[in-house]
């Protein structure tokens, strides 16, 4: 039968082909607890954690926990209402204060989401005129927010510094400009030269927008991310983050000096028709964002982490996809979709999860199986990691 | 030879190092179906035109162009501004 579900069928073949073949369903595993930021029992086996993105281990800080149950007894379990209506608590203005002073910047927005906070800050922006110059490798929530804005689309080389300033020199002089960038891309987790890239954007009059999910708390003497860490925060415009990652909990945010800044709140249509973030989640985010300012060690432990398993991985033969750690994201190589799932069903058997990355989120149709580090992984699990990839790795023929 | 004609064969000329399967190149080519271009591939080569041309096709144009004669036009045009 041919309906609107016809446009899905490659895919479901896809799927079908690889389940087939008996492999566990790497897109629907289920966590029955969890222990700690780094072990949750998965099909009633004790599982190491690599494929978090809790950076930073804050989703157990008791002091964090605390928050969110005091603000659940004090404020109720959700808003039921937008941020300019009924949905703006005490709680939701201290979040922002608190992102405020740990990016030392004017205005902080809150959205309910990461994706949302791209979604919202792009579309309102950069309008039907306007050009909108773009890293190809971006995540989908960048491209979201260009789609929705209806801005002209510009796409460069990842990484690119010359095909950048190519296309900003092509562009019409008056014409709005806003530029695009990740201080990490998520899926190598390699990191951006926004030194370059900011210079160039701003030579030629564009506005520069930063996407530092994968990098808050952790990169930059601060923990404000790449920018901070390549001495251009004074030069970016806006900055987007997460606090689905190193912060622990859900929700995104906004921070810019830009004196107009404000007005998005009442024009930014992810932001005003979608209810905003429970008590309980802007009272964690808040004291975890607070806490991470202080959190030079953790920081240092993550590095020790990820250097330590990009030389181990690379020591046994795997190829990663980047030559050097440049955050706390190893990628490890696959040669197809199906080794992939293989070794990904195999290092589950192990006890270790990990991201099975596959097109069209990967770049160059790649599969990976992502890693992403947190600094509360002990030196002992990180040794553990090891083993367990060399067992999965020769069980599987990749190594 | 005409505008059209000369912007035709250098675009031709363009698409050769990326047109792996030898497909012969007309005005009705289709770069997704006949081609089977990847969109990295399709970057790489839509980065070589702009360059060849000095022109910036956008992703809001690309989406609009399926075939060789479509591309040849659209450089006509903004070749023109």
């Amino acid at each position: 039968m041919s309906d609107l579900f016809s446009k899905f069928d490659a895919l479901i073949e896809q799927r079908e082909k690889l389940l087939e073949s008996g492999v566990t369903d790497p897109f629907n595993l289920v966590m029955e607890r969890v222990e700690s930021p780094t072990v949750a029992i998965c099909n009633g086996r004790r599982t190491i954690l690599l494929g978090t993105y809790n950076y930073m281990g804050m989703t157990f800080d008791p002091d964090v926990v605390a928050a969110g149950k005091k603000a659940l007894d004090e404020f109720g379990s959700g808003t039921t209402g937008s941020r300019v209506l009924n949905g703006t608590y005490v709680g939701h203005r201290a979040v922002e204060d608190a992102l405020r002073e740990f990016y030392a910047m004017d205005h902080a927005m809150v959205f309910s989401t990461g994706y949302q906070a791209n979604l919202g800050i792009i579309s309102t922006i950069a309008g039907k005129d306007d050009y909108v110059i773009l890293d190809i490798d971006s995540h989908a929530s960048i491209y979201d927010g260009c789609a929705m804005g209806n801005a002209q689309i510009v796409p460069f080389r990842h990484n690119d510094v010359d095909a950048l300033e190519k296309r900003l020199n092509r562009i019409p002089s008056e014409a709005g400009k806003l530029v695009v960038l990740e201080g990490v891309y998520s899926m190598l987790g390699d990191i951006a030269p926004l030194k370059e890239m900011v210079a160039v954007s701003k030579a030629a009059g564009a506005m520069v927008l930063v996407d530092e999910a994968h990098s808050m708390g952790f990169i930059g003497e601060h923990g404000r991310g790449v920018a901070e860490a390549q001495g251009v925060m004074e030069d970016v415009d806006f900055i987007i983050g997460t606090f689905s990652k190193s912060v622990g909990t859900v929700g995104g945010f906004c921070v810019s000096n830009h004196p107009k800044f404000e007005i998005l709140r009442l024009v930014c249509r992810p932001y005003v028709f979608t209810a905003s973030l429970p008590p309980s989640v802007v009272a964690t985010a808040a004291t975890s964002v607070r806490k991470l300012m202080h959190g030079a060690d953790k920081r240092a432990h993550l590095w020790e982490n990820s250097k330590r398993l990009h030389g181990g991985l690379k020591q046994l033969g795997f190829t990663l996809g980047t030559d050097e750690p440049q955050s706390a994201i190893i990628a490890v190589i696959m040669p197809d979709l199906e080794t992939g799932a293989a070794m990904w069903e195999a290092l589950l058997k192990e006890g270790l999860y990990v991201n099975l990355a596959r097109p069209p989120a990967t770049p160059a149709g790649m599969t990976l199986l992502r890693c992403s580090l947190c600094a509360e992984h002990s030196t002992e699990q990180v040794g553990e990691i090891l083993n367990m990839f060399a067992a999965a790795g020769r069980a599987t023929g990749c190594i | 030879m005409s505008q059209n004609d000369e912007i035709f064969a250098r675009v031709e000329a363009l698409i050769e190092p990326f047109n792996k399967k030898g497909a012969a190149i007309t005005p009705e080519t289709r770069f997704q179906q006949d081609l089977e271009w990847d969109s990295l591939t399709v970057l790489d080569f839509v980065a070589s035109i702009e360059d060849e041309f000095d022109i910036l096709i956008t992703m809001n144009m690309q989406a609009e162009i399926e075939t060789v004669g479509q591309l040849v036009g659209a450089v006509r045009e903004l070749s023109r501004r």
